[in-house]
């Protein structure tokens, strides 16, 4: 797998950096393998090169460094950092480096063993379709045929570092092929020929870019909860970020978006988080089925898990992996989500290997580069249209852990500033059980939802104003508060806790279709524009603490089902019994849509 | 034969200098000078020099002083004779025993393979309601002590070692006060705990260096006995040490510090020792509890900010009790199903009823006057600190459920509880019987 081009001898080491001594040429990025003597045979190291200097060049090394010695060989490929890209990466678990971990397991045991790489597409044999002819003209990123991976067509394409112009040569005929054997053979414009097999390698550091045009991001990525989809929106190549301190639930939100959202593929990073959390997730995802094609949730996800305790280096390089299988599958035309956890552990990784290389530290000695690290791999999320006029999308969601649950430090700030949604989670919310824990006020999007703008807004500043009424109560108690405020106070309690907070252990609260989230929040903008007759607080308490019983209810019943009808029913009579008048913008509102 | 080098060529800290050949990465040495012998380890190498970090601290060292490679790195003996046994963070013994040199390993090995890793399912019971009611403890997981300096943690730590059901226990101080650690010695050898608890203890008038080795030696031990199907608890104390150790010394070789002095990769260090919890399919599993002291009492101190990030949940002592409130155990969902039916009913409404109680007691303070259910709770809060939440119960988990009923007998009518009918009807005491 590896050809080698020149050789260095190691001069220094330093935690995981290495320093060699080379002759000849030296590629900035190239990987390159350290070999290293054991007593349990001879082992070769990935590493990556991150400084040249004269004829001196420093590594950082994805694995552990004991054991090396100066005078090491190092042996230099000349390729710089990529991974593999053909059919048979969906269901796979990889490291951060695209090893896959269930046959490394079999392979080593319950250890991570260093130096051991195992090819990442598993060897079997395709039914391939082709669809170009000999003597056709491609260029990269066009089909030559296709495979069926699971429920979707995997497009079997010219390999994206091919920048000629080609013509295709000879074909193979429908058939089953092994995954590295010869399909066809395509010509350059100087009379190269070029074998094709269904795989090729691309650096994961460079974002993939063939394709026509990139699109501005409109249609929301839904992901069935309702706080998001309502009022702080996805866009389907958009970007998000959830910042939120230990414990307020970044994870489990992440988990749920991975199951419900309406994608075609999930590509999940665990970075630098704990390895407990990966587990459930490797062990639930094959149990569960995706609601939309009756398959294992398994069929449409992969999972990058670089652990807390796993190399460090390797850790940075995982968030590049997820991004560019993202794009991989992208250029199929297919949606993708990739969901990365915690884009701070990326950033901190980034913060040991720029220490190492004594460069001059920035904030909290973050290099000073990071805002546009940060910003650049934010930008991978996009949406284009591809050269047969079909398009794909990547979604990018990353969590942030600040430290001390404080966002004003150097990651949340550089990510906010690129990201077109923000999700934050509140340590009060959490420890309130109010799950979700986004915080509804804090929060924001860019992105345009699936319902009115007009109507949620007006639903948010009912949620300002019951939030102001509610501080001011503190101070001057319930009996200092008037009865319209107080009125304002139980339909923004009311909201919360009917709406913005779901029930994720309920089978059918757990996930609310766009559908379903119009229609009752139309119920809901009905409830908080309604003006009220009542003569004391008490009675205003009762009667909202009556409906919140009753919408509850309404949240449990199935969509269409006649509970559902008939709960629907109950509400709207419970409303009018007190209802006397509707707010005069409300109504206009209602008038316009109508 | 070795070679020997005797040119020491700059001695800063901790860390000294020589030139030499043939060396790697993380090896260690053993330099010989007028106080006696120390190892040192290779912690940087560049061309022909090589940095060591010696562990006996670099006071005292002269420049002609001998330094022999041992060309292999940090070892420990494992062996069935650690039982029982008191070795400082370099693994010598400290209580007048045998040095051990059989069956030589190797420390801070790889990580766990993630995909060999297995849902967490069995529950270590403690003894300690607090925790086997409210926040169940559970086989392979890791969870930080958080609390004040003055608090007794150790005496926590003491008695989850005597009562934890546990095949062994290893023990880690770091930084400990040398009465603390005669009273763990005290303690455990009354108990009758000594035999099947291994201890590795740096106090703090020890070489910092050797603070750093002992979660490593203690967890290096823990995985060998557990791939041999023990179950381990280990048990580490002060976590927050280790990490002020790690900031010394970091600081000292010009690192470039993050956050308070602490050097930048202080969550992967950390991390790196946490994750090695762990419940192998077919053997045994490791266990970790680790006290970590807030300074200040400040939950967001880099140290138990990066350790809330790693570990899953945490105790949270103050007062002398386990807090309920800002106490979690991320796995009880695992085990606290599969214990007696009316655990998780029982776990919830106790709770709470203890947090009304709380709101009674400030109603109190501020002077308003009592309602007859404000003199229910604060009643019954009472007795709950007393009886369920006091460090010096000691009953099993059954016990401490039926006590729990009890004590809802003795403040309150079934209704009030909010508890469901079946399980009023089934564990309301008094009642089944007639």
């Amino acid at each position: 797998m590896k050809d080698i081009i020149s050789t260095g001898k190691v001069v220094g080491v330093n935690g995981n950096m290495v320093t060699i001594e080379f002759d000849g040429e030296v590629l900035m990025n190239e990987v390159g393998y350290v070999k290293l003597n054991t007593p349990q045979g001879e082992k070769n190291l990935k590493s990556e090169v991150i400084r040249i200097n004269g004829n001196r060049a420093d590594l950082q090394v994805f694995e552990m460094t004991r054991g090396i010695g100066i005078g090491d060989v190092v042996e230099l490929t000349r390729n710089l950092l990529a991974v593999t890209l053909g059919p048979g990466l969906l269901g796979q678990i990889y490291d951060g480096l695209q090893n896959p971990l269930p046959q490394l397991a079999e392979q080593c045991g319950f250890f991570l063993d260093r130096g051991v790489y195992l090819d990442p597409l598993p060897a079997k044999e395709w039914d391939f379709t082709p669809v170009v002819k000999p003597g056709d003209t491609v260029t990269r990123g066009d089909s030559i045929g296709t495979v069926p991976e699971g429920i979707f067509t995997h497009r079997i394409m010219v390999p994206f570092n091919l920048l000629d112009t080609y013509k295709v040569k000879s074909v193979v005929p429908a058939g089953s092929y092994p995954v590295s054997g010869k399909i066809a053979e395509i010509e350059d414009s100087k009379g190269t020929v070029y074998p094709l097999t269904m795989r090729f390698q691309w650096p994961v550091k460079r974002a993939i870019d063939a394709y026509t045009e990139r699109l501005k991001p409109v249609d929301p990525m839904v992901t069935k909860v309702r706080l998001i989809d309502t009022f702080i929106p996805v866009a389907k190549g958009g970007t998000y970020c959830i910042p939120g301190p230990f414990g307020a639930g970044k994870t489990v939100l992440q988990q749920i978006t991975s199951r419900n959202a309406e994608v075609d593929i999930v590509i999940i990073a665990a970075c630098g988080e704990r390895a407990g959390e990966v587990v459930e997730t490797l062990k639930e995802f094959p149990e569960l089925t995706d609601p939309r094609t009756g398959k294992s949730l398994m069929e449409r996800t992969i999972i990058i898990c670089n652990t807390s305790s796993m190399p460090v280096a390797a850790r940075e390089a995982s968030v590049y992996t997820a991004a560019t299988l993202a794009e991989y599958y992208r250029q199929m035309g297919l949606d993708v989500l990739l969901l990365a956890d915690s884009t701070s552990r990326w950033a901190q990784a980034m913060r040991e290997m720029s220490g190492r290389l004594e460069e001059i530290p920035g904030e909290e000695a973050f290099p000073a580069y990071l805002e546009s690290v940060i910003a650049s791999f934010y930008e991978r999320a996009c949406l284009v249209r591809l050269k047969d006029g079909s398009t794909g999308s990547v979604t990018i969601g990353g969590t942030v852990s600040p430290a001390g649950g404080n966002f004003e430090e150097p990651v949340t700030q550089a990510t906010l500033k690129v990201v077109g949604a923000f999700h934050g989670l509140s340590r009060e919310r959490s420890d309130a059980r109010k799950y979700p824990a986004i915080h509804p006020l804090e929060s924001w999007s860019k992105y345009k939802g699936s319902v009115e703008f007009d109507k949620t807004e007006y639903a948010r500043r009912v949620l300002y104003k019951g939030n102001d009424v509610a501080q001011m109560m503190k101070v001057v108690g319930e009996e200092g508060t008037s009865l319209d405020d107080y009125i304002v106070y139980l339909k923004s309690d009311f909201l919360d806790s009917v709406y913005l907070q779901q029930n994720s252990f309920d089978p059918v609260d757990n996930s609310v279709s766009v559908e379903r989230q119009r229609h009752i929040f139309d119920v809901i903008f009905k409830i908080l524009a309604a003006i009220f007759d009542f003569q004391v607080k008490d009675d205003a308490r009762q009667y909202f603490n009556q409906l919140r019983q009753l919408f509850l209810d309404y949240n449990g019943s199935g969509w269409d089902t006649d509970e559902f009808t008939a709960k629907e029913k109950e509400l709207l009579d419970l409303l009018s019994s007190k209802q006397k008048d509707i707010d005069e913008t409300a109504a206009q509102m209602l008038e316009t849509t109508r | 034969m070795r070679k020997v080098y005797s040119k020491i060529e700059s001695i800063a800290g901790n860390v000294i200098t020589v030139s030499a050949d043939g060396i790697k990465y993380e090896d260690l040495a053993e330099v010989s000078s007028a106080h006696g012998r120390s190892l040192a380890q290779v912690i940087k190498l560049k061309d022909d020099k090589v940095a060591l970090q010696v562990f006996a601290g670099g006071r005292g060292i002269s420049t002609g002083d001998e330094v022999r490679f041992l060309g292999h790195p940090m070892r420990i003996s494992f062996s069935d004779n650690l039982l029982g046994r008191i070795f400082n963070g370099g693994g010598q013994p400290r209580d007048n025993g045998p040095a051990l040199t059989e069956n030589m390993i190797e420390i801070a090995g790889p990580s766990v393979n993630p995909a060999k890793r297995i849902i967490p399912r069995n529950m270590v019971r403690t003894g300690i309601p607090m925790i086997d009611v409210f926040n169940s403890l559970v086989e392979s997981q890791k969870l930080p002590i958080f609390s004040s300096s003055g608090e007794p943690y150790n005496e926590l730590l003491a008695r989850i070692a005597m009562q934890a059901e546990v095949d062994m226990i290893i023990l880690g101080g770091m930084g400990l006060k040398y009465d603390d650690y005669l009273f763990f010695k005290d303690t455990l050898e009354e108990g009758g705990a000594l035999s099947r608890t291994i201890f590795f203890v740096h106090t703090a008038s020890d070489p910092i260096v050797e603070c750093l080795l002992v979660p490593d030696v203690s967890l290096a031990v823990a995985e060998q006995f557990a791939l041999q199907g023990k179950k381990v608890l280990v048990l580490l104390t002060d976590m927050t040490n280790f990490a002020d150790a790690m900031k010394e010394i970091a600081i000292t070789m010009e690192q470039v510090p993050s956050n308070r002095g602490y050097p930048g990769d202080l969550y992967s260090q950390l991390a790196s020792r946490y994750e090695k919890a762990v419940d192998f399919e077919g053997a045994g599993s490791i266990t970790i509890l680790a006290v970590t002291t807030m300074p200040g009492d400040d939950v967001t101190h880099p140290v138990p900010d990066n350790t809330g990030y790693i570990t899953e949940g945490q105790f949270y002592l103050k007062n002398g009790r386990i807090e309920p409130f800002g106490s979690l155990s991320r796995l009880k969902q695992q085990v606290n199903k599969d214990t007696r039916e009316d655990h998780r009913a029982l776990m919830d409404g106790m709770i709470k009823l203890y947090a009304a109680y709380k709101e009674s007691m400030e109603k109190k303070s501020m002077g308003f006057r009592m309602s007859d259910w404000d003199t229910k709770l604060l009643k019954y809060g009472e007795i709950f600190e007393k009886e369920l939440m006091a460090l010096s119960v000691n009953i099993p988990l059954e016990k401490a459920l039926d006590k729990g009923w009890e004590i809802f007998a003795e403040c309150f009518m079934p209704e009030e509880t909010g508890m469901r009918t079946e399980l009023l009807k089934k564990f309301w005491p008094g009642k089944e019987e007639k």
